[in-house]
C-alpha cells in the first residue's frame, strides 16, 4: 500500500516536522529525499535501517480496541519513516497480536519480524509457531533467546529451524548487563547472528567486553532500553538541548540519546518502544543526517553525565 | 528466573498505568449491569451479616465465595490476563478462595460472624466500609476516572481487604487458610500499584495491613 512506502513527501514531511535535521540542506527548488542511514547485518550484508521499534510495554494493550488502533498507527508511522525491524517477545503480554494487527492492515513489504523464545526447550517450537500466528507472517526473520532462557535447548533449535530455512536469523538477549559472562561465551563459542543487549548514553558497559566481541566475531548488536524505560528521558528533557546538537543533525532529546548509541560502529540498530506518533517520527528522525564522530559522542557523554 | 535479586519491581510490570486503568474501564463496561446485583449482594450482605442464625451466616460466606469467584473469572481470567500472563494463576488463587469459602463457611459453618463494639471489631468495619465505600474514591484522588475505580465484589483488591474485615468478625476462630490468599493478594496488589506509581498503594498496605493484624488477633482471641 502506499502509505506503507517511505516516500519522499513522508520523508520531508517528518524533517519539515521538527522531527529531524534542521541543518539538512532541503531548498524547496531541489528537495533531495534525506538518506535512511543503516547498517549491515554482519552474517549476512542485509541492511537495516538504524532504529528499529521496541513494543515492550507500549504494545501490551490487552483488547482495548482505541489503544489498539493507536499501536497501528504508530507502526504505520514507523514504517512510513523508513523503519523496518519490529522486536517483540511472547513475555509481552497482547504485543505480538497487537503488532499483528498492524501487520495484517498495513502489509509492511520491507518488515523485519524480531521475536524471542521465551520458554523451556521442549515448548521453544510450538511457542514460535505461535508467534508467528499471532504477527500474521509466514516466516520471522529474527529469533532470539529471551533472557538466555533455557539457550541450552533453545538455540540449538533456532539453529536447526534457521538450517530449514523456518528462520533467517538467531540470536540471545538480556538486559542491563545481567549474566554478562553467559553472554560473551555464548558468542564465543556459537554461531550466532544478533545479541540484543542494554545500550544507552549512561549503561556503556558493553562497549569494554561485548561490542568488541562482537565485532570479532561479526555479530549484529540490537540496542535495548535506550532510554531507560522512559527515565532517561524524563531526566534530560528538564534542560534544554545543547546547541551544538545541530551539527549532528538533533532537533530534540530522543534523536540526541538514539544518535549517540547507533553512532557505535558495532551496534547495528537501537529499539525505542513508544505509543506515540509524534514520539516514534521523532526517534525515527534519528534514521537520519549526520551521525557524531568520536570526540562528539564523549562529549555527549559529558553533557548528560553533567545534568 | 536467574540473577531475580537484579530486577526492579518495575522491570516485572508488563503495561503502563493508562493501560491498567483503562482495563477497568472495558470491564466495567463489559459486565454492566452485574454491579446492580453487586450492589444488592452487598446490602443482603451487610443485612445477614447482622442476624445470628445459622442459615443467615452460611448465605454471607456464600456471598463472599461468590464474589471470589466472579472475580477471578470474571476479572482475572477474563480481562487481567490480556495484559498479565500472570493472571490465569491469579484467577486459580481466587477459586481456591472461593472454594475455601464453600468448605469452611458453608458447608462446616465456621464463619459465624457476630458485630460487637470492641475496638477490634469497630476497626474491622471500618476496613469493611474503607473496602466498599472508601476505596472508590481514594481510587479517584490518585487519579482514575470514574469509569476505572475499583469496586468491592468485581474487583480484587476492595473484595480481598473486605475479607479479612469479615474474619476478624468471625466469633470462632477463623481458619488460617482463609487468610492467606486474601494476604497474598494484597501483597501483589500493593506491588502492582507501587510499581504504576500509584498512591493507592498506600490505601491497600494499611487496610491490608490492618486486616491481616486485626483478623490474626481476633482468631487467638476466638481460640
Amino acid at each position: 500500500m502506499a502509505h506503507d512506502s517511505v516516500s519522499r513527501r513522508d520523508v520531508l514531511r517528518l524533517l519539515l516536522a521538527g522531527a529531524a535535521s534542521a541543518s539538512l540542506k532541503a531548498d524547496s527548488a531541489h528537495a533531495q529525499t534525506p538518506r535512511l542511514l543503516t547498517r549491515r547485518i554482519p552474517s549476512s550484508r542485509e541492511e537495516l535501517p538504524l532504529v528499529g521499534l521496541g513494543t515492550w510495554i507500549t504494545f501490551n494493550v490487552g483488547d482495548d480496541p482505541v489503544a489498539r488502533a493507536e499501536s497501528v498507527e504508530v507502526m504505520r508511522a514507523f514504517f512510513a519513516a523508513g523503519g523496518r525491524l519490529i522486536d517483540s517477545s511472547p513475555m509481552y503480554g497482547s504485543s505480538q497480536s497487537v503488532v499483528g494487527d498492524g501487520v495484517s492492515r498495513l502489509q509492511p513489504p520491507r518488515l523485519f519480524s524480531a521475536d524471542k523464545v521465551w520458554t523451556d526447550g521442549s515448548k521453544g517450537r510450538s511457542q514460535i509457531a505461535e508467534t508467528r500466528r499471532r504477527w500474521r507472517v509466514r516466516n520471522l526473520d529474527l529469533v532470539q533467546v529471551h533472557n538466555l532462557v533455557d539457550w541450552k535447548e533453545n538455540l540449538p533449535l533456532l539453529l536447526e529451524m534457521k538450517a530449514a530455512k523456518q528462520i533467517r536469523y538467531v540470536g540471545i538477549t538480556t538486559s542491563e548487563g545481567r549474566r554478562d559472562r553467559e553472554i560473551e561465551q555464548i558468542m564465543r563459542t556459537q554461531p550466532l547472528d544478533f545479541v540484543q543487549v542494554t545500550y544507552n548514553i549512561l549503561d556503556r558497559e558493553i562497549e569494554s567486553r561485548i561490542l568488541p566481541l562482537a565485532r570479532e566475531r561479526g555479530i549484529a548488536v540490537i540496542a535495548n532500553r535506550p532510554f531507560q524505560e522512559g527515565a532517561l528521558i524524563r531526566h534530560v528533557e528538564r534542560h534544554r538541548l545543547p546547541a551544538w546538537a545541530r551539527e549532528i543533525d538533533c532537533a530534540n532529546w530522543p534523536q540526541f540519546l538514539l544518535k549517540f548509541i547507533v553512532s557505535h560502529p558495532v551496534v547495528t540498530c537501537a529499539i525505542p518502544a513508544t505509543s506515540s506518533v509524534l514520539h516514534v517520527r521523532e526517534n525515527m528522525g534519528a534514521s537520519y543526517g549526520r551521525l557524531p564522530d568520536e570526540p562528539t559522542r564523549r562529549r555527549m557523554i559529558a553533557y548528560v553525565e553533567s545534568l | 528466573m536467574p540473577e531475580w535479586w537484579t530486577y526492579r519491581l518495575s522491570d516485572l510490570l508488563l503495561f503502563s498505568p493508562r493501560t491498567y486503568y483503562r482495563m477497568f474501564e472495558l470491564y466495567h463496561g463489559a459486565i454492566w449491569p452485574a454491579h446492580v446485583i453487586a450492589l444488592a449482594s452487598g446490602v443482603a450482605f451487610v443485612v445477614l451479616a447482622r442476624r445470628e442464625d445459622s442459615w443467615a451466616q452460611r448465605t454471607v460466606a456464600g456471598i463472599l465465595a461468590a464474589w471470589w469467584l466472579w472475580v477471578g473469572v470474571a476479572f482475572h481470567l477474563n480481562r487481567y490476563a490480556t495484559i498479565n500472563w500472570s493472571a490465569k494463576y491469579f484467577a486459580a488463587l481466587f477459586v481456591i478462595q472461593a472454594l475455601l469459602l464453600v468448605w469452611h463457611g458453608i458447608i462446616r459453618g465456621r464463619l459465624p460472624v457476630r458485630v460487637s463494639r470492641n475496638p477490634a471489631n469497630m476497626m474491622a468495619l471500618g476496613i469493611l466500609l474503607a473496602a466498599s465505600v472508601v476505596y472508590p474514591f481514594a481510587g479517584r484522588l490518585a487519579g482514575r476516572e470514574w469509569t476505572q475505580v475499583e469496586l468491592l465484589a468485581i474487583t480484587p483488591d476492595p473484595t480481598a481487604l473486605a475479607t479479612l474485615a469479615l474474619l476478624a468478625l468471625s466469633i470462632r476462630r477463623a481458619p488460617r487458610s482463609l487468610i492467606v490468599i486474601p494476604v497474598v493478594w494484597c501483597a501483589i496488589g500493593a506491588a502492582t500499584l507501587w510499581a504504576l506509581g500509584s498512591a493507592e498503594t498506600w490505601v491497600v498496605l494499611i487496610l491490608g495491613i490492618s486486616g491481616l493484624a486485626v483478623a490474626i488477633r481476633e482468631s487467638r482471641a476466638a481460640a
